[in-house]
């Protein structure tokens, strides 16, 4: 279990303006601003949750899983994880968690990665028996068998990952924090690393919390989002009906041939594309109409519209989580 | 200790890796022990009563300094830690159930050893079949010996926590350049790796020897030399327990607090 609770911290930073004068001024006087980097953060996660942890670009997502991992300390502020405070019992805290920073190498860069697993098996002070155990399910899971003698420095980026991940749970941690993990990678090794999320949820109860800026990542991984920007939380909730109040929308597209379309209220013609044959009177077209689903059901446009015309085609499509959080971020203005 | 001894092990591996280094290290260290001890030979030649040392003394002093220079430079740090420090990869060190003091110590005494490894055995093997009186030559008896070693580990220690302050003064000025300058030249000097330190003025020598740098390479390679011993060397004995308590008590001390407000650079 996870409480956190008023957490704040502040960062300072060094600014200046460009060009030489103002280099040589800083020598003398050196002008900080401070940066609010988290406000009041509050949250509670059970175990065995995974938290999609979302926001733009600095917004004090990386800062809160840093305290969390207990590597930063905030300025005032209660955290308790498993009833420790990070920061103060940091040595016993890190043996329940795992943390997989995306940007970052936590690898032996000129050893074989396999030489790594087992310096981690020897810090965490893991038995043989659970290390031959876990490596052999990881090696598994994640298709490392070829990997893991080659050295660090000779992986593809997305092998790597695969790598980082696994080193990141050789000992069995509780609670596995995921800092972008998926940054970089191609389609194959983002559904590779996904499912392996699930299914480590799923068998081993672990707790996960999830920062990345690919909401496909949170489409099929969370439940629940929590939302930061300029260091507040500004939503705590859950993934579908945060859809449902910004993604009121679907998209119709469909290839129809007979008079023309006649739209009515709640529908909205985004683009239309046709051809009129004289002779016959009939219009061959391909639009793509958006409906405004509270004053009009998707059955009852399409039986509208089917009325008008004879439909050769249609999909219907929802509004894709990227533009639910565009209107997410733009409500909160961050 | 299991961990510790894991991780020195890797490291130390990882430190025999570089052969090509250690080559041109072995070449620098002839070129630059057979220089040094030329110019002293000058100067011996001129007034051999000049000096507190007798020269063949010297000589030795001069080969045992190249030969083990990777556990006693101060220069010698590490730049994967200033690295660390300086671009955030430290976040994961911190996410290991493990002192980072204790990590970093283990792990910079690894890199020297590796190192001094690889290197010293054709420079002792070498110097010690060159002619009267420019070789190496045996300590004058085997307590001189043991004696050697023990202030040999003891320096080491020295060293070494010595160095962890300058990587724990990173942590606040981000930029090492800065600490790494003055650190490095100012122990140069007063350790007596330039010049042996009995080659100083009495009272300047007498007050050299209470600094932690006279705790360094001074005294195993006076050790050895023989020009160290009796009263004067249990003195030296105790004040090296006395600056690596203390060295490494300071180091401890300040790591806890820059953690406390330290930053993980970048996202």
């Amino acid at each position: 279990m996870i409480q956190v609770e008023h957490i704040n911290k502040t960062f300072k930073v060094a600014r200046r303006n460009p060009g030489m004068s103002e280099a040589l001024k800083t020598l003398f006087h050196k002008r900080y601003d401070s940066v609010r980097a988290l406000d009041n953060v509050s949250f509670t996660i059970e175990d065995g949750e995974m938290v999609g942890y979302i926001g733009p670009n600095g917004a004090g997502k990386s800062s809160t899983i840093k305290i969390l991992s207990g590597i930063l300390t905030p300025d005032d502020g209660r955290c308790l994880i498993n009833g420790r405070t990070p920061w103060k019992n940091r040595i016993e805290h890190v043996r329940d968690i795992g943390v997989v920073f995306g940007q970052r190498s936590q690898l032996w860069w000129d050893v074989p990665v396999i030489d790594s697993f087992e310096l981690l098996r020897d810090i965490y002070g893991i038995t043989e028996h659970k290390f031959r155990e876990n490596l052999n399910e990881l090696v598994i899971l994640l298709n490392l068998q070829e990997i893991i003698k080659t050295p660090a420095r000779q992986l593809s980026l997305g092998q790597r990952m695969r790598c980082e991940i696994a080193a990141s749970l050789l000992h069995s941690p509780g609670i596995l924090f995921l800092d972008e993990p998926t940054i970089g990678l191609d389609a194959v090794s983002k559904i590779a690393v996904r499912n392996f999320i699930l299914d480590l949820n799923k068998k081993h109860k672990t707790t996960v919390i999830l920062t990345t800026h690919d909401m496909q990542d949170i489409e099929a991984l969370t439940k629940r989002v929590i939302l930061i920007g300029r260091g507040k939380i500004l939503m705590d909730g859950n993934l579908e009906d945060m859809k449902k109040q910004f993604g009121g929308y679907k998209k119709l597209i469909l290839k129809y041939s007979g008079k023309g379309l006649n739209l009515c209220e709640g529908m909205h013609m985004l683009s239309n594309d046709y051809s009129r044959d004289e002779k016959e009177q009939v219009v061959n077209g391909h639009a793509i109409i958006e409906l405004d689903l509270d004053t009009i059901q998707v059955s009852e446009a399409i039986a509208r519209l089917s009325s008008q015309a004879d439909l050769t085609d249609i999909s219907v499509s929802g509004d894709s989580i990227d533009e639910v959080v565009v209107k997410l971020y733009k409500q909160y203005e961050i | 200790m299991n961990k510790y001894l894991s991780f020195f092990r890797l490291r130390f591996v990882n430190g025999l890796q570089y052969r090509a280094a250690a080559l041109a290290g072995i070449a620098t260290q002839f070129t630059w022990g057979a220089l040094e001890i030329l110019m002293f030979k000058a100067f011996y030649t001129v007034d051999p009563d000049a000096f507190p040392m007798a020269f063949p003394a010297l000589v030795s002093y001069v080969w045992m300094q190249q030969a083990f220079l990777t556990l006693y430079m101060t220069w010698y740090l590490e730049n994967e830690i200033f690295d660390s420090i300086r671009n955030g990869n430290i976040a994961y060190e911190l996410c290991r159930p493990i002192g980072l003091y204790n990590m970093w110590f283990t792990r910079s005494m690894a890199n020297r050893l590796s190192r001094a490894v690889l290197r010293c055995m054709p420079i002792l093997i070498v110097a010690a079949f060159f002619p009267e009186p420019y070789g190496l030559s045996l300590p004058r008896d085997s307590k001189a010996f043991v004696w050697f070693l023990i202030t040999m580990v003891l320096a080491f220690i020295v060293v070494v926590a010595f160095c962890m302050l300058v990587y724990i003064v990173t942590f606040y000025t981000i930029s090492p350049m800065g600490v790494r300058m003055v650190a490095v030249a100012g122990v140069e000097f007063f350790s007596g790796a330039i010049i042996p330190l009995p080659f100083l003025p009495n009272n300047i020598q007498r007050i050299f020897e209470l600094l932690p740098f006279a705790s360094m390479q001074n005294v195993p390679l006076r050790t050895y030399t023989g020009d160290l011993s009796g009263r004067g060397l249990y003195i030296a004995i105790l004040l090296q327990v006395i600056w690596s308590v203390i060295l490494i008590i300071t180091g401890k001390r300040l790591m806890a607090k820059a953690l406390q407000k330290v930053v993980i650079q970048g996202g």
